[in-house]
């Protein structure tokens, strides 16, 4: 106290300046830790996904020779073509050819361990090329979970002992597994791939695309140019304000009473799916659509109307075609929230085990982040990088739409 | 049958008639510029006449004709002396006629069930007779109108201003969509409740502490017990309004602060597009980052400091994870009130040497205050509908505790487990996700509008 009082005045106002400046320095640190901790989190978890996802975009193989030569199969070569080709193949006992060069190769307790549907991938390339069913042809094939989790040294004592002798003679190896792209949901990690969820997902999309686009542009064009300032359009404006901001999973709700009441069955079909989600995007498109009518200032439509326009081709020949970055931007935007939903998706019926590619608007179908959501539930370590490998594809998906949405906003920005 | 063939059938003709009324309409203006007189419309006009014509009819007929025609194949192939064989009632019956459609329509190969063999021919016969009907029908009413419209084309018709009228027509029930969308959503929602009510009554519901439906028992009175939204209610509110807001807040808040006030420009234009991503994450790869990675740590966290109850699946773990998605989201509200506060007020207070902290502190937040508060509302009704974090982190059990490290039900969760169960559709549990789904619509919709009314009021009060 007496040490205060003893100061100059002078001298306390410089103390106190110091400390106002102190605490300054802090919030603003405490600021930047904030923005730094976002970052981080970001970062951390785009770290861990792709860690995982890098097992996920590989399998377990098992590589030996197989020889054709001794003619062992006995297949006609006009069978190995048309539909039937595979059932031809499995006829004249494929698979156990397969297994029994495996137990030649790497001996029976390992081919006992090959994948129950590896024998489809040597059909596949015999009947891409039939020639090779004269020679000898080095196959690499999937192996089961079991061991391939033995692999990563997990599980069984013996698998892993079997495991660790195969990989020093560089016969079980790790792969780069493109599969994983082009096949459908299985039982197996080694054998499941993500493209049903991404056909499901994309013919899903293209439903919500066509309904919500549409419908969005036209009431953005009806609410911003043509509507009377009446209470039915400030009523019908409060609507898709609060429809923009329902939790995703009423969407669903309504999905499932109204949408599936009415078409009970395609349940779980892209078509349902699509029109739960187009209800959920039109808001989105509406709010942006609305905001980039507005952004083309007053004079153009005023210099249409003067020449003799009439209303509505002012607005579709040079008020809509001004908008339609802005538009197209904000559609995108929707489009990339509706891509990863999951939710309305799962009420009505979306999650199914569907183990091949959807036919059609009306086949029954997963999407892909449904697809994540099913494979997550599953404990194994394969369905762990899987499900991530999975999520790296979705991200990928949503950065390439974000990034467009970008590019049109600053390609096509018009400052007026 | 698929609407595909008759709808482009339809286009086909449609566009038949945009040329042929546009070609005419260039003739009636060769002639009408000869006598010096002038067409009332633009030539594609009269071709967009004519095609509305010959489009909208037909298409609408096929749609119509795909709704009503399975049930008139279906009627037909009953009375066919081959389905006398058919079971009375039950899947069976169903499981052999859908099987003989799909045969019939060539999804399916071969036949499972010997019984629907012989149904497959007079499917296939009806059905082919069907669409046939269906689209004779679709070509003639397109061709009509096409050529009923055609036929009132003259130099004078005022086809634009019909054409017009249409398409005035074409936005207003555009913009009804949303309307509809929303009674949709209510009437659903209220007609499913009201069901549920006559189970449960809403007193037993809305106040009742125990949850635990169980959608294989078969109602009986006094199960009203076994439905009280109680602890839901708190485990929604603890996780996505209390656990979640704690975290959004001040990192929301102060990361607003740091990138508008301090940021030089070129960390701002890195740091907001990262926030934007962070938004844009996919909530099921939140949840799967939640379920994977933060839950555990939780639990091992609270396990070494003495916590022995901490569980897997934690409030904490869905709480922390749901709070980062919404950082965002805080943030941009906070952003865009903050801007939204007079230039002046903040000179003023930096000339009287205050520093930019204290201006903020002091000046700029409290003057912003209405705006936060509606966001941070706004970011409450989304944390309490967010669904696929709590499904994936939060656990099934409905408790009522302060424990954030036990597992811990919310609305969202219940009502995913309740409709992707394997209960009939008439059961209580199942019609109690319903009753949550209105109860959470209410309190969304209930925040919203607070909300946006809030802000609407803050901004004309700076105007």
């Amino acid at each position: 106290m007496s040490e205060i009082s003893a100061m100059t005045r002078n001298e306390r106002i410089t103390a106190r300046i110091k400390q106002r400046y102190v605490a300054e320095r802090r919030f603003r640190a405490l600021g930047f830790v904030a923005v730094l901790f976002s970052a981080l989190v970001l970062a951390f978890l785009l770290f861990t996904m792709t860690s995982n996802a890098i097992g996920g975009f590989q399998r377990t193989e098992l590589r030996f020779p197989i020889d054709f030569s001794s003619g062992a199969i006995t297949v006609d070569p006009s069978q190995l073509e048309g539909p039937a080709a595979l059932q031809a193949l499995e006829g004249a006992g494929l698979a156990d050819v397969v297994n029994f060069s495996a137990a030649q190769s790497v001996g029976d307790s390992a081919a006992a361990q090959l994948d129950d549907s590896a024998w489809r991938e040597v059909a596949k390339r015999l009947i891409a090329d039939p020639a090779k069913l004269q020679g000898k042809l080095d196959v690499s094939l999937p192996v089961s979970d079991d061991l391939a989790s033995a692999w990563r040294g997990e599980g069984d004592d013996e698998l892993k002992a079997l495991a660790s002798q195969l990989k020093q003679q560089g016969k079980l190896v790790r792969a780069l597994d493109l599969g994983f792209l082009s096949r459908s949901d299985a039982t197996d990690p080694q054998a499941v791939g993500i493209w049903g969820a991404l056909k499901g997902s994309m013919l899903t999309m293209l439903v919500t695309l066509l309904l919500a686009f549409p419908i969005g542009v036209l009431s953005a064009v009806y609410l911003e140019e043509y509507a009377p300032k009446n209470r039915w359009t400030e009523f019908i404006e409060v609507s898709i304000n609060n429809l923009a901001a329902v939790p995703s999973i009423i969407f669903g709700l309504l999905g499932l009473a109204v949408f599936l009441g009415l078409f009970p069955n395609f349940r779980s079909a892209p078509l349902i799916g699509g029109m739960t989600l187009a209800l959920m995007t039109m808001p989105v498109i509406v709010i942006s659509g609305r905001n980039a009518i507005k952004s083309v200032p007053p004079s153009i439509r005023d210099a249409a109307l003067a020449i003799g326009a009439s209303r509505v081709q002012t607005v579709f020949h040079h008020v809509l075609p001004l908008a339609l970055p802005g538009i197209l931007t904000g559609t995108i935007i929707g489009m990339a929230r509706a891509l990863g939903e999951t939710a309305p998706l799962l009420m009505i019926g979306m999650r199914a085990f569907v183990a091949s590619p959807p036919d059609g608007f009306t086949s029954p179908a997963t999407v892909l982040p449904v697809q994540i959501f099913l494979w997550s539930d599953e404990i194994s370590r394969g369905f762990v990088e899987r499900t991530s490998a999975a999520i790296i594809v979705l991200l990928a998906f949503l950065l390439v739409m974000n990034g467009l949405a970008i590019y049109l906003r600053n390609r096509f920005e018009n400052r007026w | 049958m698929s609407p595909a063939i008759p709808i482009l059938l339809a286009l086909g003709l449609g566009l038949i008639g945009w040329l042929a009324a546009r070609s005419r309409a260039w003739a009636f203006r060769k002639t009408a510029r000869a006598g010096g007189a002038q067409l009332h419309s633009l030539p594609n006009y009269h071709g967009w006449y004519v095609s509305l014509w010959a489009i909208v009819p037909a298409i609408l007929f096929a749609l119509v004709w795909n709704a009503v025609s399975p049930g008139l194949v279906l009627g037909h192939v009953l009375a066919d002396p081959a389905a006398a064989s058919l079971p009375a009632f039950g899947i069976g019956r169903d499981a052999i006629l859908s099987e003989a459609q799909a045969i019939a329509g060539g999804q399916m190969t071969a036949a499972f069930n010997p019984q629907s063999a012989p149904l497959v021919e007079p499917f296939r016969i009806a059905i082919q007779r069907y669409s046939s009907i269906g689209i004779v029908i679709t070509v003639l009413l397109g061709f009509a109108g096409g050529a009923l419209a055609f036929l009132r084309l003259r130099p004078g018709f005022t086809a634009r201003t019909r054409v017009e009228r249409a398409v005035m027509g074409a936005l207003l029930i555009a913009s009804l969509v949303a309307t509809i969308t929303t009674f949709g959503i209510l009437a659903s929602l209220v007609f499913e409740t009201v069901r549920f009510f006559g189970f449960v009554s809403p007193a037993e519901f809305l106040f009742g502490t125990h949850w635990g439906p169980d959608p294989m028992a078969t109602p009986a009175p006094g199960m009203g017990e076994r439905y009280g939204a109680i602890p839901l209610f708190w485990g929604t509110i603890f996780i996505g309004a209390i656990i979640a807001m704690v975290v959004a807040i001040p990192l929301g808040l102060m990361s607003a602060i740091y990138l508008t006030q301090y940021a030089s420009p070129t960390l701002r234009r890195w740091m907001k597009p990262l926030l934007e991503i962070l938004a844009g994450v996919p909530t099921v790869v939140y949840g799967y980052f939640a379920a994977l990675t933060v839950a555990p740590v939780i639990r091992d966290g609270a396990q070494a400091i003495g916590i022995a109850s901490a569980s897997s699946e934690s409030a904490m773990a869905a709480g922390l994870v749901m709070g980062i998605m919404i950082i965002p989201f805080v943030s941009s509200m906070a952003d865009d009130s903050i801007a939204a506060v007079p230039q002046a007020m903040r000179d003023g207070s930096l000339a009287m040497g205050a520093t930019t902290s204290e201006t903020i502190r002091k000046v700029l937040i409290p003057a912003a205050l209405p705006g936060i508060v509606a966001g941070v509302m706004l970011a409450v009704s989304r944390a309490i509908g967010e669904t696929m974090i709590v499904v994936m982190a939060a656990g099934a059990t409905a408790r009522l505790t302060a424990n954030p490290f036990e597992s811990m039900t919310t609305v969202t969760f219940q009502i995913v487990a309740m409709l992707t169960g394997e209960g009939s559709f008439d059961h209580p549990a199942t019609l109690s996700a319903f009753a949550l789904g209105f109860v959470l619509f209410l309190v969304t919709l209930m925040l919203n509008f607070i909300a946006l009314r809030v802000v609407k009021r803050f901004r004309e009060a700076y105007e």
